[in-house]
């Protein structure tokens, strides 16, 4: 595999949060996920890409049991993924993930969506919560719009919203899937902004996206998948400048040239 | 990390781990995944033994389709006595129609069934034509069973079973459709007085139930019509069933017309279509579409309803059961009575929900494309 | 007429019929004078039938005797009581079997919609087999055959299926012993209402406590103590102040306790097992309809699986539930008035049954029959929309 990789998995000084070992995953008889293996650092940026329907979504999922595994492991922060449902509480408690669809809850106001889940699964006091709340809505520039509900938002602030709930729970690690692509063109940037400067804050995060200016500014690792595999994985600059195989390099000039 | 056994971009596609597919791996995953499940699994088949077992033994294996009484079953095995509905099978069928006659009933059966085809199927081979007979059908079969013009008269009195079910069923859906339809176009109507006077319509027939409405039919109907007239008192019951049907349908195409986009109504009136023109064209064929589920269930809920017409004294095949009944012969088997009636409502109520199914798959797939 | 729009110089009619207002003019005054003409010529003819055999028509027969009986009446009631009377033992015995039948076929029918989405598959069929048989079946058809199987199945008061010689299971019905308070009951009520009061003042305190601290109480299992516990404990250490009146066989039946028909029974269980299944079918379209993004939004940020149903799932799956729900409460009203087939007594079989043949106003009576039914079915529909606006959601 390649040099950048190693030589940061090898640092010894940094932690790792997550470890995916020899992972594969099935839907009935097709072979979604195929020997995935994968360590994120603490404080890494990794940017997933590929063609649509090669797994990308699938594997984040995984790594908050959205979806189960069936061959191989996968352990976040200490914890391993199994059907014990404690473990699963305890690592959905470090994880947060922004999906494409926001899928925030209608029926709660933008303050409720992001106390819900401090006060239920954390227990904490509500004004405690509704502080801490303030104090992300405020992060990603929404604090007056605290006691609308979500269907009186725009796209791209329903998205912030949706960051501001998953970091309400204080997670050690953020997943995104796709946070953009179901935004218009204007909102993409209010969305991304947000989002580095989540990086730089040193959050670890996961991230599918096709943003190859963001992967570029903030990524310390982008990974490359097709059909179910990892197929190569270097730092940015390398990836975009150097790719190795020949299916990156159709997939990125597929996306670069239009 | 790791060193896979492949190089990138060449690992195969691998048959799932034998412990997560296959019929153990069903079991384990639909019927002992957990302890609740693994109580309600119990819990299931034991009802199930209980259940099937005696049903089986009681409806075949210990049951009688021969006798000529209830006596002579019993003689012969402790299960169900069949010959009763074997006995009463043309009562149930055509109640008290004059026998030489019934070959109209069988007739119009199997008119129906043509007229139906090109209905359901819209492949149908010469479907235009086919939908013309349709909309013939009901006048042609009204000759065939009333008489007249050439055909011995027939006194509705003598419609019984589910020739009568049948007749109460597709005259109520001919007719409760169109004037469904009206009724939702007058609710949604600009002019405050037709809708003020399909709204009262429409919740005055949804908010009574259907037997006090045939109460109405039966007692004082008479009293609202010229003096010495006498009104046939199946096309009273006819009338009451297609009013109260078609306040329902109005509810459901309303829905159906509500759900339509604003742009289509916007779209019609900008192309300057007159406002019949528009509904014809463009909007009543969109909402009917949405609204068929809706519309089939209402089929049914009036189709089903037909049994009411037992409490003013007509004869359905619930009515022709419950006579038989009363026949000392026959008496105490009400249980045979019922299954054969229900099965005979469950067949044809379940195949129209299984049709609209269909077609709401089939329609569903065809806004996609 | 497109001819005629087209050409420039139209007739007054025609400039009439092609403006918009006063076309809609015209279309309404015409609609409002049919109806009013069909209505006038109605009304006549039955002002002239009524005449020509000799009856008026009047409400008077209200207050004369109505010198049937009623078995089951709920307020005091004999047969030199008045059809007036008669009709209100009618109309509460229809609201009874209403109520319990609602709020039976809720129950069931949510443990049905529930079992629609186990995963376990044995349960899922059975439950898809319970819903499609009944469903597709007439509801009066079940009313009879559920009255014919009480009526057959059980037995005759001499042998009668025992409870611990306490309850009687028979073909005239169940009796069961009817309790009769001693005044030491009056502490136990005391203590219940109580009880009542504790717990709505708990769960305020509760909720603070959760906002202001973030400990949770268990405040299900609390109220739960408080309202049936204490009152239960408090029952046996006063030494059970109530005494039962145990039905006894005398002669061909039992006298003494309390007896539920088996009419009510049979109406009761046919209407709401029927009405069960398409509330089923509802609730499992609710929750099914539920986005399932949201589900997994709430699983991501670590709520187990009953918080997320009780706290994200359900709420937005009332919000579909509720109207249709209505319709079905509407229709177990409605059809309660089958109850006249097997011989319950509700307002259609009182009123509009013998009352209407004793007395021969049909006019009258059906008159009575269908406001009652238009203005329960009001009712039930105001309660309902009332609670649809409240979890209505906030869009743009
Ligand atoms: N629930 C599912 N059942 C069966 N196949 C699925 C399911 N979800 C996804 N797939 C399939 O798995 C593959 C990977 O999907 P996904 O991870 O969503 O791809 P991506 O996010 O990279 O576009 C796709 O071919 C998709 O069709
Ligand atoms: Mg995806």
């Amino acid at each position: 595999m390649n040099e950048s990789a190693n030589k940061s998995n090898g640092n010894p000084e940094r932690e790792i949060v997550i470890v995916i070992r020899k992972m594969h995953k099935w839907y009935g008889q097709f072979h979604v996920l195929k020997d995935i293996n994968l360590n994120v650092e603490r404080g890494e940026k990794i940017v997933i890409c590929g063609p649509s329907g090669s797994g990308k979504s699938t594997l984040i999922r995984c790594i908050n049991r959205l979806e189960e595994h069936q061959d191989g492991e996968i352990i976040v922060d200490g914890t391993e993924l199994t059907n014990d449902l404690k473990n699963v509480e305890l690592v959905r408690r470090e994880v947060g993930m922004v999906f494409q669809h926001f899928n925030l809850f209608p029926h709660l106001t933008v303050l409720d969506n992001c106390t819900l889940a401090p006060i239920w699964v954390r227990k904490e006091p509500r004004e405690e919560a509704e502080a801490t709340a303030m104090e992300y809505l405020e992060r990603v520039k929404i604090p007056d719009q605290a006691n609308k509900f979500p269907g009186q938002l725009s796209g791209g602030q329903q998205q912030r919203v949706a960051i501001a709930r998953s970091l309400c729970m204080k997670p050690r690690v953020m997943l995104f899937d796709e946070p953009t692509s179901a935004l218009d063109p204007e909102m993409i940037k209010e969305v991304l902004d947000v989002m580095i400067e989540l990086a730089k804050g040193g959050m670890t995060m996961l991230c599918v996206t096709h943003e190859m200016g963001f992967a570029k500014t903030v990524a310390d690792r982008v990974i490359f998948m097709d059909e179910g595999e990892i197929i190569e994985q270097n730092k940015p600059h390398e990836f975009f400048d150097n790719p190795q195989h020949d299916r990156t390099k159709l997939f990125l000039s597929q996306i670069l040239n239009h | 990390m790791e060193q896979s056994a492949y190089k990138p971009g060449e690992h195969p596609n691998l048959p799932p781990p034998s412990n997560t597919v296959g019929p153990i791996a069903w079991v384990r995953a639909n019927l002992i995944s957990s302890p609740t499940n693994i109580v309600l699994t119990v819990l299931s088949i034991w009802f199930l033994y209980e259940i099937i077992p005696a049903t089986l033994e009681w409806a075949f294996m210990d049951a009688a389709f021969t006798g000529e009484s209830r006596d002579e079953c019993r003689a012969k095995a402790g299960g169900a006595c069949w010959a009763f509905i074997g006995e009463r099978f043309n009562l149930f069928t055509y109640g008290f129609y004059p026998a030489d006659e019934r070959w109209r009933i069988d007739l119009a059966f199997v008119l129906l069934c043509v007229a139906l085809l090109p209905v359901l199927w819209d492949r149908c081979p010469f479907r235009k034509y086919g939908l013309y007979f349709a909309c013939a059908f009901p006048f042609i079969s009204g000759w065939l069973l009333l008489g007249g013009f050439g055909l011995m008269p027939v006194d509705t009195d003598e419609f019984g079973g589910f020739m009568l079910t049948l007749v109460i069923g597709v005259t109520g859906i001919t007719f409760s459709l169109p004037i469904g339809i009206i009724l939702a176009l007058g609710r949604q109507s600009d002019m405050p007085i037709v809708r003020v006077f399909s709204i009262w319509f429409i919740e005055f027939f949804r908010g009574v139930p259907l037997i006090t409405l045939l109460f109405v039919a039966s007692t004082m109907l008479n009293y609202f019509l010229p003096t010495g007239t006498t009104f046939d008192l199946l096309l009273r019951v006819l009338i009451m069933v297609t009013l109260f049907a078609s306040a329902y349908m109005a509810e459901v195409i309303r829905g159906g017309l509500q759900a339509l986009p604003r742009g289509q109504y916007e779209a019609a009136d900008s192309m300057g279509l007159k406002y019949w023109t528009s509904m014809r064209l463009i909007i009543l064929p969109q909402a009917l579409k949405i609204s068929i589920p809706g519309i089939v269930n209402t089929f049914i809920g009036l189709y089903k309803d037909t049994t009411l017409v037992i409490i003013i004294g007509l004869l359905d095949p619930l009515g022709v059961g419950r006579s038989s009944l009363a026949d000392t012969k026959w008496t105490g088997l009400s249980n045979e009575m019922y299954l054969f009636v229900a099965i005979f409502f469950f067949i044809s109520c379940f195949g129209m929900s299984r049709y609209s199914l269909y077609l709401e798959k089939k329609l569903a797939t065809g806004y996609e494309r | 007429m497109a001819e005629v729009a087209v050409s420039p110089q139209r007739n007054a009619i025609s400039r009439l019929w092609n403006d918009k207002e006063s076309r809609s003019v015209i279309i309404q005054i015409i609609t409002i004078s049919l109806v009013f003409a069909f209505l006038a010529y109605i009304i006549h003819n039955a002002v002239v039938n009524l005449q020509a055999i000799g009856k008026g028509f009047s409400y008077n027969f209200l207050w004369q005797p109505s010198s049937y009986d009623i078995n089951q009446h709920l307020i005091e009631y004999n047969s030199r009581s008045t059809h007036f009377r008669a009709m209100l033992v009618g109309i509460l015995n229809t609201i009874l079997v209403a109520i319990c039948g609602i709020v039976l076929a809720s129950i069931v029918g949510f443990v049905l919609g529930v079992l629609r989405l186990s995963k376990n598959w044995i349960v899922n069929r059975l439950a898809y087999c319970y819903i499609e048989y009944v469903r597709n079946v007439p509801v009066l058809l079940h009313i009879l055959l559920v009255h014919g199987l009480i009526v057959h199945a059980f037995p005759v008061p001499r042998q009668a299926i025992s409870i611990g010689d306490l309850t009687f299971m028979t073909n005239r019905g169940i009796f069961s012993p009817k309790p009769l308070y001693e005044p030491l009951f009056l502490v136990v009520v005391v203590l219940f209402l109580l009880g009542l009061a504790f717990m709505w003042w708990f769960r305020r305190y509760a909720q603070k406590v959760q906002d202001e601290t973030g400990q949770h109480y268990p405040v299900f299992w609390i109220g739960l103590g408080a309202i049936v516990g204490v009152p239960l404990v408090s029952f046996f250490l006063l030494g059970s102040p109530i005494t039962w009146d145990v039905p006894e066989l005398k002669g061909f039946n039992f006298t003494g306790g309390m007896v539920v028909r088996p009419e009510f029974i049979a109406l009761l269980l046919a209407l709401s097992l029927y009405t069960a299944a398409f509330i089923g079918e509802i609730v499992r379209a609710g929750i099914l309809g539920v986005y399932y993004g949201q589900t997994e939004a709430s699983y991501a940020l670590g709520i187990n699986r009953g918080r997320s149903l009780s706290l994200v799932v359900i709420p937005q799956a009332l919000r579909i539930i509720v109207p249709p729900l209505t319709s079905q409460y509407l229709n177990l009203m409605k059809n309660s008035s089958l109850a006249v087939a097997i011989g319950y007594m509700d307002i259609v079989a009182t009123i509009g049954g013998i009352s209407l043949n004793q007395t021969g106003r049909e006019m009258e009576c059906m008159i009575i029959v269908l406001a009652l039914y238009l203005v329960m079915s009001l009712i039930i529909s105001m309660i309902m929309n009332w609670y649809n606006k409240r979890i209505k959601l906030v869009e743009r």
